[in-house]
């Protein structure tokens, strides 16, 4: 390994670390109140003052968010099928999809708390619905944009149209599908945290919620780390995911360079 | 004797009932075993004609027979390679040659069976390009020109009795261009197949066909038809003889009042 390889390796780290530095050091210098921006310090402390509210939390939402994502990758993966297959059902959906798409989800909430009552089953589905949509799309933009001289090929043959979806659609969709999920896992926590904190007594979003109320804003701050820790892991297993199925759509070299 | 790809008075145009005419009053006729080559202007239809053929567009009037039968169906019985490879990047280039055997039948209901045989099968084409050993690799990690003998390949596998090369060349520098023009000779020669190729090319045309159509510019039909009487096996050096010059000569003349 050559030295720039191995500062690319270290690069995330070293910001990580420069915007911590940077952080405590301006609360320090601008005197800036602990209620308003907490330091780095602070936030830790909070971590271990509060080690195991937060590791119940961030499980609860971790589950949510998983089982909504789950929901989601299931249904959207049908949907996008189903709209890739039939030009009838995507012109008849798509409006609906777009305009659905539309609708803030937080919106959504007290409706569905309306149905299902405050708790779990909201923040799922808050979850499982924020994030179906870039699913369908991308699985759908596979199927539409199969080579049309691919397609003759096969037909020429005598190809059914299940054929060349099993041949050649579903393979190729593949990168699309798994590039969609690292959005869609992303969106999931966005909506599982977003029910959570409007219309649930558990959860990450609802614990600082309450820590807002009682002001222990370090509190607040260590709930915001513990869902961009979540995220990105659950990030960084859907992008080992796709490398992994997909690993024949990744020759390029232009994202190495 | 009736022809095996028969077109008759065929008119076609893309995008329903206003579209522009794409060809109009096309007839042509290609018998069993026999080479045809397509030439013309660009946007023309030839490539129109070679999914008229093989049952991938429906004309609007007049009929389309091949082997005997009317054509209201893709024609199942065809192989075709255009100018792009349209290798599958997820599969070895051995696993796509079989891809044709896993749709067309008796193969596709073999396949468990057979695989091994039909693997080996693969092999032997691919060493009859010139590609022996190749098999294992990914179609992304063969040239361009090399895919393209893989794509040509994936056409034959299935033994069609109808080829149809739409411009398998073109991306092709000249070296390998007529290597592969070799290959084809040499396959149509084995395999006595019904070949229809279209190319922008007038040398291959002659080298390779035993009769040329000229298309004129759209709505395409054929102006002109030219039977190659050079004898076979033709060998590369035809193409420097005066006789093989005069006749490409005549056609590109074909095409200049083509165009107009
Ligand atoms: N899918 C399509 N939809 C609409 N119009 C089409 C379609 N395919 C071809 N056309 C039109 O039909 C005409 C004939 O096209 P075709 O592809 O058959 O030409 P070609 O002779 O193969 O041209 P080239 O030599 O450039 O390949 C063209 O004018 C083109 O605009
Ligand atoms: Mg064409």
């Amino acid at each position: 390994m050559n030295r720039t390889a191995i500062i690319v390796r270290l690069s995330p780290w070293l910001f990580t670390i420069g915007l911590l530095i940077v952080w405590e050091a301006s609360v320090h210098i601008f005197k800036i109140p602990v209620f308003f921006l907490p330091p780095p310090t602070a936030v830790a402390q909070a971590f271990v003052e509060f080690a195991g509210p937060l590791a119940r939390n961030s499980w609860i939402t971790l589950e949510t968010t998983l089982i909504g994502f789950a929901l989601a990758v299931g249904f959207g993966l049908l949907l996008g099928l189903l709209v890739g297959w039939s030009r009838t059902i995507y012109a008849g959906l798509y409006p609906l999809m777009i305009g659905f798409n539309a609708i803030p989800k937080v919106a959504v909430v007290p409706i569905l708390v309306l149905w299902f009552g405050i708790g779990f089953i909201p923040a799922v589905l808050t979850a499982f619905l924020i994030s179906f949509f870039p699913i369908v799309v991308n699985v759908a933009t596979g199927l539409a944009t199969i080579e049309p001289e691919l397609e003759d090929v096969l037909k020429a043959l005598g190809a059914s149209k299940l054929d060349i979806m099993r041949k050649v659609g579903i393979p190729r969709t593949l990168p699309y599908f798994f590039g969609s999920l690292k959005v869609a896992i992303t969106l999931a926590f966005v909506g599982s945290v977003i029910s959570e904190s409007v219309a649930s007594n558990y959860g990450i979003g609802n614990l600082m919620l309450q820590a807002q109320a009682q002001f222990q804003v370090p509190l607040i701050f260590a709930g915001l780390v513990v869902l961009a820790i979540e995220g990105i892991a659950m990030y960084a297993v859907m992008a080992i995911l796709e490398r992994r199925m997909t690993g024949w759509a990744q020759r390029s070299g232009f994202a190495q360079s | 004797m009736s022809a095996f790809v028969a077109l008759d008075n065929v008119t076609h145009a893309y995008g329903g009932a206003g579209g522009t005419l794409a060809v109009d009053g096309l007839s042509i006729a290609v018998e069993a075993g026999e080479f045809a080559a397509v030439v013309g202007p660009s946007g023309c239809g030839k490539s129109t004609l070679m999914k008229l053929a093989t049952g991938l567009q429906f004309p609007r009037t007049g009929a389309v027979t091949v082997a005997g039968a009317a054509v209201n169906a893709p024609v199942k019985i065809a192989g075709m390679a255009f100018q792009a490879p349209t290798l599958l990047p997820w599969r070895t280039t051995a696993e796509n040659l079989l891809l044709p055997l896993e749709i067309v039948q008796p193969y596709r209901g073999q396949m468990r069976r057979r695989k091994a045989e039909f693997r080996e099968r693969a092999e032997r084409l691919l060493a009859s390009v010139g590609l022996a050993g190749q098999g294992a690799k990914f179609p992304w990690e063969l040239s361009g020109g090399m895919q393209q003998r893989a794509s040509l390949c994936r056409a034959l596998i299935h033994e069609p009795q109808l080829l149809m090369l739409d411009e398998p060349f073109a991306a092709l520098d000249a070296f390998t261009r007529e290597e592969l023009w070799c290959v084809i000779r040499d396959l149509h020669a084995a395999r006595k197949i019904t070949v229809i190729l279209v190319t922008h090319d007038l040398r291959e045309a002659v080298f390779l066909a035993d009769r040329v159509f000229v298309m004129s510019a759209r709505p395409g039909r054929v102006v002109a038809e030219k039977r190659i009487e050079l004898p076979r096996p033709r060998d590369l050096e035809v193409t420097f003889i005066p006789q093989f010059q005069d006749i490409v000569h005549e056609l590109r003349g074909h095409i200049i009042k083509a165009r107009q």
